[in-house]
């Protein structure tokens, strides 16, 4: 139905009111005025529709022409996806600047995945096979390590009737035909088309039971990440909110990462997309390009589509998902998400709830974090969308809407923090306010992957930094001298932790990722030199005679000085750390 | 044949508002001319119905509802651009106020720009060295960034600023591809005049672009007057393949006038009463800095603020911050006790100066030391603070080493003369020197090598 037409009569920026629009739908896309701007119907009062427009209104007139779709706000999922990169609706941005070199003007109209590209296509049903939804009917090898399974729609179930030989085929031309019960055939292409804002089914949630790996320590170690889980990400400008994203899309063991560069900057897309092509994913020695699929929508670009741009992710996210992937969303940043939300609200001149924000802010971000999660798809595999939001709370102070409500809806929370960023302490991620709901849930993985005491070792250097904390604050009034030499030992443990363990160098080619194993070892020797000097300061031997023991340095040197793959290395140091201390015993009884 | 709209139906500030139009285009340029005499220009915010409310650039004093005509252009606002703007001074929005005619060219080009295509972006890579060991060393201007001054009233911005411009080396940058776009909104006219003399006194004048909107020029003018000079510098980067430094002052005045026009259109504020759409608009200005795959030249941008009261969590710096590369932050008690230029390293950063550093560009032990001497300059304000309460006397030794550490790196690395140009290896030397003050084993964040090959060995401790 697209000869409905309505008429502009008024411009707001990016809000566009419509006459005679009564039969338009709710979430329909409409194209705008003679240069067929790419808009969405938002609400509709009696004949006046209000439209939100994804592209710059400037020179439309009131009085053009309105056009319908008929369809929702879509994309199109199919092969094509990986590697490429998109604006907050779907476009890619390679084809616009072919289309337009450097700018992005409006009104080049709808484009989506590459519709001539031909795919080498292994169809794997025949004639005759019963099909049911979810089910795999063609498969593509996308990049060399994701193999793109077509599946059956939710809502089709039938025979095969026409099933074409594999070979090379384009994404519109039709792979399969099934006959469903009541003889109505249905025809399947290598895409399809689903609108964002409604989740993909799936048969059912799984419990959490896996971690995300990231390779990052007080992440791994200390505030772990599951497969299926949420977390928010806040801190203000300047705490390396860009650089532990990026960090996470680079090392995590997700099989495919959505990047959504939601209102950032442009020169972060173009750095990732120098950068990640020619970074080799250590567990496949492949580029990590190939598992990436980016969303850039810019501060600078229209904002609509930047409200847009986190559904256009998660919906592309949940389609890998249901080939059976683990898939991990990055928005970078959420903030921007929610801006974008009080900006167009603002101009549809709704009533504001706190600080501007629409009073809808807090059931978008619940509709938008309930989309991960552990599944099983409709063909029952195991899969899941793990979300990662950053958040940007404005002056980094953390009460603020975005970030308080952020925090009713994830379960894992890494805040960063002004005052560790100031002192360079990289990533600065608060080890004490932080905290990960997923550590029960991953507890039997731990134990049965890592070791059986890495949690009960967590938690000892957890309560060590308390201990640290509240030290620090005698420390400042007394100075560090006073204190009595158990504490003193304390101090120079959590020194340690922070600057051996917890900091990590994101640009150092060992530091950048580590392995679980050689975090828990690195843990083990912290622990072990506590033990060991604690049973010295016990006897009495004095804590400045403990600092002068050159394994102290080794320890904080772990990071940079032994390798992911020379572990052995550890042990070593291990009996050197008893060792020295025992001598040292030796020396004072 | 161009119509003419006679009567207006309300006067609101620095709005207009008409009724009974057809065919106006948002964002057009209208033409109003009051009485006999006198021509403004405007432009239409919004259109609704047959009502279309326009902004005037000049002011709507003296308009009243019925001794104003206004015609509509078609057009939005766009200026005329050739390589004969260097040189010029513009007002606002692009009329020359130096007294020679405006400049003649085919090119005309909307003030508003369009959003680079990211994938058509160049990752800004190359060093710009400013002769400040501060900036040079710990927050390194990098050639197509967006480094904001954060400052406060009062404090030595312009004159940084200015030196700065001065200074200035741009690898790949001659006499001839160099040029400086100077936009001034809501600035004092003597602060317009202290940056043209020390343009003057450097000898670039003749490569100097200006978009100057003072305090008493009209509001409205204050909003196109940094695009102006984005767009200048856009058509000398991008189709001139010039090297560009853009110095917008001062962004709070710019974000005030936002706030007035906003409230004058009864939008909805938010944070302070700044409009929801404060950090889209500001992004809109700076995203226009960068450099493109396609040619050679680069916009590098350096905004100043002043932070209202110091204090930086306030909406414009913190917006700012968000969206630039980094941030210079300028510090009241340095300013206090003389030192010039009063950065504040600690919040300052760099976020681009991770792959414009090391010995492709600068030298290898850039980056560590950068790193070092933050890490030891935070304990600095850790022990001051300490020293505080127990008083100097009491410290341990080592934190008395971290004393002297600081004074020195401020008195000597930091402050520096208003002519004195320092190159990168006289700043990185000096950074040894001074951090050679604190013994080898407090020095945790640099490789033995690098310790073993520059540490200042003599220096008494």
């Amino acid at each position: 139905m697209t000869n409905i037409q309505g008429i502009v009569s008024s411009i707001n920026g990016p809000v566009v009111k419509g006459l005679n629009m009564g039969s338009f739908k709710v979430h329909e896309m409409v194209t705008v005025g003679k240069q067929k701007l790419i808009g969405e119907v938002v609400s509709i009062e009696g004949e006046i529709a209000t439209v939100q427009v994804y592209e710059e209104t400037e020179g439309l007139k009131a009085g053009e022409i309105i056009y319908s779709t008929g369809t929702p706000l879509s994309v199109t999922l199919g092969p094509g996806m990986i590697g490429n990169i998109f604006d907050g609706i779907q476009r890619p941005l390679e084809k616009i600047q072919d289309m337009s070199k450097d700018f992005i003007p409006e009104g080049i109209g709808l484009l989506s995945l590459d519709m001539e590209k031909a795919w080498d296509v292994t169809v794997t049903v025949n004639v005759g096979d019963k099909l049911n939804p979810g089910d795999v009917y063609a498969t593509i090898q996308e990049t060399h390590r994701i193999l793109h399974k077509m599946l059956v729609p939710y809502n089709v179930k039938g025979t095969v009737k026409k099933a074409q030989p594999s070979g090379k085929y384009t994404l519109n031309d039709i792979i399969v035909v099934l006959e469903k019960d009541n003889t109505e055939t249905v025809e399947l292409t290598l895409c399809t088309k689903w609108p964002v804002r409604k989740p993909r089914p799936m048969k059912e949630r799984l419990p959490i039971y896996r971690p995300l790996i990231t390779g990052q320590r007080v992440i791994d170690s200390f505030y772990p990440i599951a497969k299926g889980g949420t977390i928010g990400l806040p801190g203000g400008f300047g705490t390396g909110k860009t650089v532990t994203q990026h960090q996470l899309a680079k090392w995590s063991d997700a099989d495919i990462i959505v990047y959504i560069g939601c209102g950032e900057r442009g020169n972060e897309m173009t750095d990732v997309l120098e950068e990640f092509p020619k970074l080799i994913d250590p567990r496949t020695n492949r580029p990590l390009m190939e598992r990436t699929v980016l969303i850039a929508n810019t501060s600078n670009m229209p904002v609509a589509a930047r409200e847009a741009s986190i559904y256009t992710g998660i919906t592309m996210a949940e389609y890998y998902r249901d080939m059976g992937y683990d898939v991990a969303i990055m928005a970078d940043s959420t903030s921007r998400w929610a801006e974008a939300l009080r900006e167009i609200s603002g101009r549809l001149e709704e009533m504001p709830a706190e600080e501007g924000y629409p009073a809808y802010l807090p059931s978008r971000l619940a509709e938008f974090y309930e989309r991960a999660g552990c599944v099983k798809t409709l063909n029952g595999q195991e899969a899941s969308i793990t979300i990662i939001g950053a958040v940007s709370p404005p002056g980094g102070d953390f009460s603020e809407p975005v970030t308080e409500n952020t925090k009713r809806f994830v379960s894992g929370f890494l805040a960063l923090d002004k005052k560790l960023a100031y002192a360079r302490h990289y990533p600065a991620i608060n080890y004490l306010t932080s905290y990960s709901g997923y550590v029960d849930m991953l507890a039997d993985w731990y134990e049965q992957n890592v070791a059986s005491d890495m949690l009960e070792l967590r938690h000892k250097m957890i309560v060590l930094l308390q201990e640290d904390e509240k030290l620090n604050e005698i420390v400042q009034l007394v100075g560090e001298d006073v204190l009595p030499n158990d504490q003193a030992l304390v101090l120079e443990t959590a020194r340690m932790i922070k600057k051996g363990f917890l900091q990590q160098n994101a640009l150092h080619a060992e530091d950048s990722y580590v392995t679980l194993e050689k975090q828990y070892k690195m843990l083990k020797c912290i622990d072990n030199f506590y033990e060991e000097a604690l049973k010295c300061v016990k006897m009495g031997i004095p804590i400045s005679v403990i600092r002068k023991e050159s394994v102290i340095q080794d320890i904080m040197k772990i990071k940079y000085d032994i390798p992911n793959d020379k572990l052995e290395l550890l042990d070593d140091l291990n009996e050197r750390i008893v060792k020295t201390f025992a001598d040292l015993r030796l020396k004072y009884e | 044949m161009k119509k003419e709209y006679l009567k207006l139906e309300k006067i609101e500030g620095p709005l207009i508002v008409l009724s009974g139009i057809v065919d106006a285009a948002y964002g057009e340029v209208i033409n109003i001319k009051v009485g006999n005499e006198e021509t403004r220009s405007g432009k239409i915010i919004k259109i609704e119905g047959d009502k279309v409310i326009a902004q005037v650039f000049e002011g709507t004093a003296g308009i009243s509802t019925d001794n104003a005509s206004v015609s509509f252009t078609g057009e939005p606002l766009s200026i005329p651009l050739s390589k004969e703007i260097l040189g010029r001074t513009f007002n606002g929005v692009g009329q020359p106020i130096d007294g020679a005619y405006q400049v003649i060219s085919k090119d005309r080009e909307n003030i508003n720009g369009r959003p680079i295509n990211p994938v058509a972006r160049r990752y800004p890579k190359n060093f710009i060295q400013t002769g400040f060991s501060s900036i040079d060393a710990l927050m390194t201007l990098i050639r197509g960034q967006k480094l904001p001054i954060f400052s406060g009233n009062g404090m030595a911005h312009k004159e940084l600023a200015a030196q700065l411009v001065k200074q200035a080396k741009i690898k790949g940058a001659t006499a001839d591809n160099f040029a400086v776009v100077f936009g001034a909104m809501g600035v004092r006219h003597d602060d317009a005049d202290f940056f043209r003399r020390s343009f003057e006194t450097a000898g670039v004048l003749d490569h100097v672009v200006m978009y100057i909107n003072t305090a008493d020029d009209p509001i409205i003018e204050r909003i196109s007057a940094p695009r102006c000079a984005l767009t200048a510098a856009e058509y000398l980067a991008f189709k001139n393949n010039m090297h560009v430094v853009v110095v917008l002052t001062d962004m709070t005045s710019y974000a005030e006038a936002l706030r007035e026009i906003s409230s004058a259109r009864e939008e909805v504020p938010s944070r302070k009463g700044y409009p929801g759409y404060l950090y889209s608009d500001l992004s809109t200005i700076y995203e226009r800095a960068g450099m493109l795959k396609s040619c050679e030249g680069s916009i590098t941008l350096i905004p100043i603020l002043t932070m209202p009261n110091d204090d930086i969590t306030h909406p414009i710096p913190d917006l700012t911050g968000f969206i630039t590369e980094g941030q210079v932050v300028l510090n009241r008690e340095l300013n206090q006790k003389g030192v010039y230029p009063p950065i504040d390293i600690l919040p300052s950063l760099s976020r681009l100066m991770k792959d414009g550093i090391g010995a492709e560009y600068t030298r290898e032990d850039h980056a560590d030391l950068q790193s070092q001497i933050y890490a030891s300059y935070s304990k600095v304000q850790d022990i001051r603070s300490l020293a505080q309460i127990i008083g100097e006397d009491d410290l341990s030794d080592i934190d008395r080493l971290y004393l002297d550490f600081g004074r020195e790196l401020e008195g000597k690395f930091i402050a520096q003369g208003k002519n004195e140009n320092r190159s990168i290896t006289e700043t990185l030397d000096l950074g040894w020197h001074i951090l050679s003050i604190l013994p080898v084993t407090e020095l945790d964040r640099m490789k033995s090598e690098l310790i073993e090959k520059y540490y200042d060995y003599s220096r008494e401790r």
